[in-house]
């Protein structure tokens, strides 16, 4: 039953030192300000799940909250590389960190598996590469009506899963508009959830599209609303995604030092709030 | 004449293989360049699907992430993620795929994940993302990549998504019934499989190139077509789209919000 929580509260409540988490959100509606609150609150030895790892996962990284990665493309989109993924797989800093790597077929499946409550998710993939060779946890499987050979892996059933939205109303529906992600399969697979919002309203609105995708009440944990919370990944219909901050974030965390100065000024000395002045409807014909 | 870059030279033939009834799943950087320039020349009506679930779309600017708001305010309609992957990509409903990478060898596999040892990288890549799927569901694959002896090698680091595998029919004998790549477009030439072999042969190379220059920047004794095409030069109204589209591009993705 959805909980209307501060986020601090939220955070102690669902996610746990040693956690399998799972922050999603495709370009669109990545939740900053969920993953800046794990940091402060210092929770260490996490699986973190993503299909797109980009800043906010260097960052949990980084700062040490991550003992496994899970994932199908880590990098920072049109930019280049992560460099504390990069230092943390390469030079083991500030701990070594595990992996296991999949394609975006593979993870999609996967999660749509376990909001399902499948044990594992079958699909026509992974044919002839390598990866099949990295991970052990591909195998194949025969269907049994044809005998075509399909690939399997087991499906994701994180401990939480945590997403950003544009809207929930006060009974903790939740609203999704834009690129939609793998977020509804990851809330539905997960036991706990955290969903942050631009705006908890009275009432959803229903007469633009009867289909915008709702999370019902009785699907999620806990409601947080942090206005502006996917900066600088953006919130369709409230701002665009700062591109620029995202090529900035290249000099920002190339090195050790640079990167551990900018999250002390602005996620360790800072709270929800900081991301309020990224918050603005971008048009107000939505309701 | 016109002057233009090596690089414009490729996304302006990468572009002119592409027709205006394809259906194409745009990969993020040089291929979404090349497309985009397609739609706003020669093929107004081609079908551009990016993996971020956006269907037919018409992007003003070209997107710097997979699934920018751009994209899908200008799209047809946007599926989810697993849909996209599950009925469209696996469902067989698109033709080509356009992808880039950072190696390749003679037979067109790619590899995007790493240089070095998987378990001690020299240099971490991204990973395969979308292409491990996209290289066997789609029709045929077209790849752009800027040669160098770096980037176009003997032996891959790491086969994230496979092209023709050995080369002759060991594509087909995995089971894989789609045609894989058909097109590899670089800043120096246009090179297709040869049939038989499988093996990626110059078939046409653009202006001003040498032979000589196409072998040094390449890591492997390179195959020439018994008849090579001269690539033609870029048009006045090529370049004109290309260049409005890239400026449009810098300035959208330089501005602060």
């Amino acid at each position: 039953m959805a909980r209307i929580s501060s986020l601090a509260e939220a955070i102690r409540s669902a996610v746990h030192d040693g956690d399998t988490v799972a922050l999603e959100g495709f370009t669109h509606l990545i939740p900053h300000a969920a993953g800046h609150e794990i940091i402060r609150q210092g929770r260490k030895w996490l699986t973190v799940i993503r299909m797109t790892p980009d800043l906010i996962y260097d960052q949990l990284i980084g700062m040490g909250c991550v003992a496994k990665m899970v994932f199908s493309w880590g990098g920072n989109p049109g930019v280049g590389s992560l460099h504390r993924f990069r230092d943390a797989l390469e030079n083991g800093w500030p701990n070594n960190l595990e992996i296991e790597e999949h394609s975006h077929a593979a993870m999609a499946n996967a999660y749509e598996a376990g909001a399902a409550g499948l044990p594992c998710a079958i699909f026509r993939g992974y044919i002839g590469g390598d990866l099949p060779k990295v991970n052990s946890k591909i195998k194949r499987i025969t269907c049994p009506f044809t005998g075509e050979e399909l690939a399997a892996i087991p499906a994701h059933r994180p401990d939480v899963a945590i997403i950003h939205a544009q809207r929930a109303d006060k009974t903790g529906n939740v609203m999704i508009e834009g690129v939609l992600g793998v977020q509804k399969e990851a809330v539905l697979a997960s036991r706990r959830s955290v969903v942050t919002v631009e705006e908890i309203v009275d009432e959803l609105p229903g007469g633009r599209s009867l289909n915008a995708v709702v999370l019902p009440h009785w699907t999620v944990g806990h409601v947080v609303e942090v206005p502006g919370g996917a900066f600088p990944s953006y919130a369709q219909g409230y701002y665009p995604r700062n591109n620029n901050f995202y090529k900035q974030w290249d000099d920002i965390s190339r090195e050790r030092a640079s990167f551990l100065a900018w999250m002390k000024t602005n996620v360790l000395e800072k709270g929800p709030e900081a991301f309020d002045r990224y918050a603005r409807r971008q048009h107000a014909a939505a309701e | 004449m016109a002057d233009y870059t090596p690089k414009e030279m490729m996304t302006i033939s990468a572009a002119r293989a592409l027709k205006n009834d394809d259906i194409c799943f745009v990969g993020i950087g040089q291929p979404s360049a090349a497309c985009n320039l397609a739609r706003l020349t020669h093929a107004p009506c081609i079908t551009l699907i990016y993996e971020s679930g956006t269907l037919v779309t018409k992007p003003n600017v070209l997107p710097l992430s997979i699934g920018d708001g751009e994209l899908c305010e200008m799209a047809l309609t946007t599926v989810s993620v697993p849909e996209m992957f599950r009925h469209w990509l696996q469902g067989g409903r698109i033709k080509i795929g356009f992808l880039g990478g950072a190696q390749i060898d003679k037979y067109a596999n790619l590899n995007t994940t790493v240089v070095g040892p998987y378990d001690r990288p020299k240099v971490r890549l991204p990973g395969g993302g979308g292409a491990p799927e996209i290289a066997t569901s789609c029709g045929e694959i077209f790849i752009i990549m800027t040669q160098s002896k770096r980037s176009f090698v003997e032996k891959l680091d790491f086969v994230t998504s496979i092209g023709h595998v050995f080369g002759g029919d060991s594509r087909a004998k995995l089971g894989v019934k789609t045609k894989g790549p058909t097109k590899l477009i670089t800043d120096l030439a246009l090179w297709e499989p040869n049939p038989e072999t499988k093996e990626m042969t110059v078939v046409s190379i653009h202006p001003g190139v040498t032979r000589e220059q196409i072998q040094e920047s390449t890591g492997w004794k390179v195959a020439f077509a018994d008849k090579v095409a001269e690539t033609p030069v870029p048009t006045a109204r090529e370049l004109e789209v290309l260049r409005d589209l890239q400026a449009r591009t810098k300035r959208a993705h330089s501005e602060a919000a």
